[in-house]
């Protein structure tokens, strides 16, 4: 029944809407049809042809009247009274371009401030894992250690849960990819053979390895592909599984390639491909599979839970478990307890501060909308005050208030969706660009953040709630206005000297900039702070260059062969001042704490460990090529060796901790987990080791002779161009070995990912300052050129009466400059409370900083000068004798 | 929507329907026939026709088309649709039993 009318009604509405001409000709012909037999029929009654004519109308009873029935008969009439007011709308606008162009683009901003960070959001965090079922997902966490689990207790707790469908986990590596044309470093997740079961994943070419190919280690040589690293590599080429590689020289057989879409379970990290972690010795060069005690292998476990168990339950039966092992282990085992989170983000070690990280900038983009909303709703309300006359005059006419709103509003909505185009268009750049953007140059890290439905739905939603605000602001001046008044008298009825919407407007919008701008200084003054904060080390002026040897198949005793080579090599190349060498930076992304003991303790069990320290071991160069500053004792040299007693090179902070007090410490005992007792043979200066914004942390560095690691860090200083130093360098290092990867990068370079963070933080805070200030400026232009051009005539009355500049300017502009001051006062307090808030994310950040504040009064002074300057210059620039002449 | 005055709310739609069940008429066509069938009782103004009309037309109850009348001027011929059929049935069965129930009541105060 529905249908059917439907099938007769929609093409008579759709007629009248698209082709509403033609359907009023038809109506004009049938009614004329009507009239004319009506007047042949008066004309046989004898009437004369004209009263024939009128009388035929007469009998018709209001032709125009009965066409509106018709015509109201159609039920389109709100459509096309829509449509009416778009035409006029767009009329309008298109009458004051400078004015559309401003309103627009201020919206366009703010809009576009929004989607971009709502874009990351819904990324991010709200549809994070393209997985099925991805809700079910869940990574495990502890206490330390971020979550990393020994190999040994991870089969013990995928074997020993009841809460989870499969237990799957997997480690990162970076191996030599040989294909036989060429050798390149390529990042690989080592996964547990039922990885890819767990995550309920199929392939898109060929098979994946299962839990039922693993048979001890190194049993499982297959490859997985990426289907990025397949595309980019391999240009597609379908009869790639079956294709023998080589993997830190090992041969693998490629058998699939994972789908398009699936990116693992961490979502920014994209790996070239997967291998089975029980291969962890041919990928790693050590074999820990076996070892409880190192909390290395397994980087994140995680699985999905079974139907019907909630995530407590899941809590409780895992600790039950790691209870049993803390007690069956005593001395590899601690601190065995487990939450649940989202696997996506890393579990909360990421996820948490990317949540404040964003629920910050979404407050903030609201808080740009707030005040783009407030600066067009002043500059609605002055126009329509302009246009009280055209308002008066259509309502003495006999137009209704609701439609003149309607007409105001659809203007206002036209406007809010120019700048939602504009502003998603922006965005969509934005996004699309921060996609491909590589922010660690040595990991294959990127953030997909294109744009979807969600974020165009949520800009249009966005922009059309923000016309409808800014839209009714003039609503109750028009719901005032008094058409004989106006008519009557003109628009120049100045109203007193009340507080008006307007003024309320500005004030809130100068304050919400003040905000932003107060926020954007603490960052970027927190930035330069942390720049100038002492690391531990010089990294200007310094190349690394790090593989790692197990790629080019090295083991044994031709490790430290090797690397002596290498660094006699490069000490050769002329310009360098000094080579060490390490096996991990400070500031890597792989930072190693282990325990420590005092050197009498017997029972090494974790517990009665005095803490953990950072560990490192080194050449006997390398405090001098990283520029490390030795405090007391002695630096490694070569003689210690693994013939000679262990010794240990510690930190400030570990040698006040450990053994009271610097001097204290030197040619002191302490002993490491397996039992070995170490000699403290000097004392470092204490640095940044896990991130910049940590507190001070115990470290230790051991020889590299004494404690050997495949892992090669090369640290060279010199006094070269960087990017001829690189050149040299890849050059030495492939005459040495040509099947080495190596990645050459300047220490600054490498860093990146340590400032990563708070380099986001501070560009974004930047930017949204930026707006703030923008903001800012249009909003008093805004109100000081309508103050002036409204009281034009009052100035030129004013200079012609010999009121001296100051005193026109006064006049002018004082309202004005005094509503910026009062919304700059609000806004800086609100910025200093909302600044604590910033200093979670911001490194140094603090808003009790003379700076801080010194800058953003300064800045919100050059704001108003700068927006009052235009408005200001035609005060002065009034010629009353034509002003007066004018009107 | 404007009713004629001089007839019972909803009749005029009835009539129309009808007199469109037995042909496609135009509009000229149909005032002449409504003042014919109902003798010249039920006056419906010239001007009260088109509006009726276009409203049942938006229903979807009659369609229209242009075609040439029999004077060869192009006039819009009105036709009775599938649901405009079932909608006399229902128009016409009301009426019945309104009319029955009123006359029922005027027989009762004759008695």
């Amino acid at each position: 029944m529905r249908i059917e009318h439907w099938f007769y009604t929609l093409p008579l509405r759709l007629r009248s809407l698209f082709r509403r001409r033609r359907v009023e000709r038809d109506l004009d012909d049938e009614l004329q049809d009507h009239l004319d037999h009506k007047t042949s029929e008066f004309l046989a009654q004898g009437l004369p042809p004209l009263q024939a004519r009128r009388a035929a109308l007469r009998a018709m009873d209001g032709l125009t009247q009965r066409k509106e029935q018709c015509r109201e008969a159609r039920r389109v009439g709100f459509i096309e009274d829509t449509i009416d007011d778009i035409r006029y709308g767009i009329r309008v606008l298109k009458k004051s371009p400078g004015f559309t162009a401003v309103a627009a683009l201020t919206l366009a901003l703010a809009i576009g401030a929004n989607a971009v960070v709502f874009g990351v959001a819904n990324r991010l965090i709200l549809h994070p894992l393209g997985l099925p079922h991805a809700e079910s997902l869940y990574g495990l966490q502890r206490p330390t250690f971020f979550g990393r689990l020994s190999y040994p207790d991870y089969a013990d707790l995928r074997d020993r849960n009841r809460s989870f469908e499969s237990l799957a986990g997997y480690g990162v590596a970076s191996v030599g990819l040989d294909t036989g044309d060429t050798s390149t470093r390529a990042w690989l997740l080592e996964a547990t053979g039922n990885y890819f079961d767990a995550l309920g994943v199929q392939p898109y070419l060929g098979k994946f390895f299962h839990a039922s190919d693993e048979h001890g280690p190194d049993s499982a040589p297959y490859l997985v592909l990426s289907y990025g690293y397949w595309h980019s590599h391999f240009q597609d080429d379908r009869n790639v599984v079956g294709r023998v590689v080589r993997l830190n020289k090992h041969p693998f057989t490629i058998i699939g390639v994972t789908p398009p879409d699936f990116q693992g379970a961490i979502l920014f990290f994209f790996p070239a491909g997967y291998v089975p972690l029980v291969d962890q010795e041919q990928m790693d060069g050590v074999n820990l599979l076996d070892s409880r005690a190192n909390n290395r292998s397994v980087f994140q476990a995680l699985g999905r839970l079974k139907p019907g168990v909630t995530p407590a339950q899941a809590v409780a039966d895992l600790n039950s478990i790691g209870n049993y092992l803390e007690k069956t282990y005593p001395k590899e085992d601690s601190q065995m307890t487990f939450q649940l989170a989202p696997p996506g983000l890393y579990g909360d070690y990421l996820g948490r501060p990317v949540r404040a990280f964003l629920a910050a900038l979404t407050l903030l983009a609201g808080l740009i909308l707030l005040a783009a909303c407030a600066n067009l709703g002043s500059l609605f309300a002055a126009r329509a005050s302009d246009r009280a006359r055209e308002v008066a005059l259509r309502l003495a006419l006999g137009s209704s208030r609701s439609r003149i709103l309607r007409t105001l509003l659809t203007e206002a909505v036209l406007i809010s969706l120019l700048g939602g185009v504009a502003g998603l268009i922006g965005s969509k750049v934005l996004l699309d660009w921060l996609s491909v953007w590589q922010p660690v140059p040595r990991f294959p890290i990127h953030l997909l953040l294109a744009p979807d439905g969600n974020v165009y739905a949520f800009a249009l939603v966005v922009a059309l709630l923000s016309g409808l605000l800014f839209g009714i602001v003039p609503v109750r001046q028009v719901m005032r206005t008094d058409p004989y008044q106006v008519v009557k008298a003109g628009t120049r009825v100045i109203g007193g000297r009340r507080v008006t919407l307007r003024d309320l407007l500005l004030v809130g919008q100068i304050a919400i900039c003040a905000v932003l701008v107060t926020a954007s200084m603490v960052a970027v003054r927190g930035m330069t702070r942390s720049m100038d904060a002492r690391l531990g080390f010089e990294p200007a002026n310094v190349m690394l260059a790090d593989t790692d040897l197990v790629m080019a198949g090295y083991n044994g005793d031709a490790v430290p062969a090797m690397q002596k080579r290498m660094m006699d090599a490069v000490a050769a190349i002329p310009g360098v001042t000094s080579v060490g060498l390490t096996d991990q930076p400070p500031l890597g992304e792989d930072g190693k704490a282990p325990v420590v003991f005092a050197e009498q303790t017997t029972d090494l069990r974790p517990a009665n460990a005095l803490g953990r320290a950072m560990s490192y071991n080194i050449s006997p160069e390398y405090f001098r090529a990283a520029g490390t500053v030795l405090l007391a004792g002695r630096a490694i040299d070569w003689h210690d060796d693994r013939n000679a007693p262990r010794v240990s090179v510690v930190n400030q902070e570990f040698a006040r901790k450990i053994f009271g007090s610097v001097p204290g410490a030197v040619g002191h005992y302490f002993k490491l987990r397996d039992g070995t007792r170490v000699q403290a043979a000097g004392v470092v200066e204490d640095g940044k080791y896990g991130s910049l914004t940590e507190d001070p942390e115990m470290a230790m560095f051991h020889p590299l002779m004494q404690s050997p690691s495949s892992v090669t860090w090369l640290i060279v200083r010199s006094n070269r161009e960087p990017r001829q130093m690189a050149a040299i360098l890849r050059k030495t290092l492939r005459n040495l070995d040509q099947s080495l990867p190596v990645t050459i990068q300047t220490w600054s370079q490498e860093m990146d990912s340590a400032w990563f963070a708070a380099r986001v933080a501070t560009v974004s805070l930047g930017v949204l300052g930026l707006m703030g200030a923008v903001l800012a400026v249009s909003g008093i232009f805004g109100m000081a050129a309508y103050s002036v051009s409204k009281r034009l005539r009052e100035l030129g009355i004013r200079m012609a009466l010999g009121a001296r500049r100051s005193e026109v300017l006064q006049a002018g502009l004082g309202r004005a400059v005094k509503l910026l001051a009062i919304g700059s006062v609000l806004g800086l307090i609100l910025g200093m409370l909302s600044a604590r808030v910033l200093a979670a994310v911001v490194f140094q950040a603090t808003p009790r900083d003379p700076m801080v504040l010194g800058g953003v009064v300064l800045a919100m002074m050059m704001l108003g000068l700068l927006a009052t300057w235009i408005p200001a210059q035609r005060a002065l620039s009034l010629d009353p004798s034509t002003l007066l002449r004018e009107e | 929507m404007s009713r004629p005055s001089d007839l019972v709310q909803g009749t005029l739609d009835l009539l129309l329907l009808k007199i469109l069940a037995l042909e496609p008429l135009n509009g000229w066509a149909i005032s002449q026939r409504l003042k014919v069938v109902s003798g010249e009782v039920l006056q419906v103004s010239d001007g009260s026709l088109y509006p009726a009309l276009h409203k049942l037309e938006q229903e979807g109850w009659i369609a229209s088309e242009w075609k040439p009348s029999e004077n060869n001027r192009r006039a819009k011929f009105y036709s009775l649709t599938r649901l405009g059929r079932r909608q006399l049935q229902i128009e016409a069965a009301n009426w019945t039993r309104l009319s029955d129930a009123i006359t029922q009541v005027v027989r009762l105060e004759e008695a």
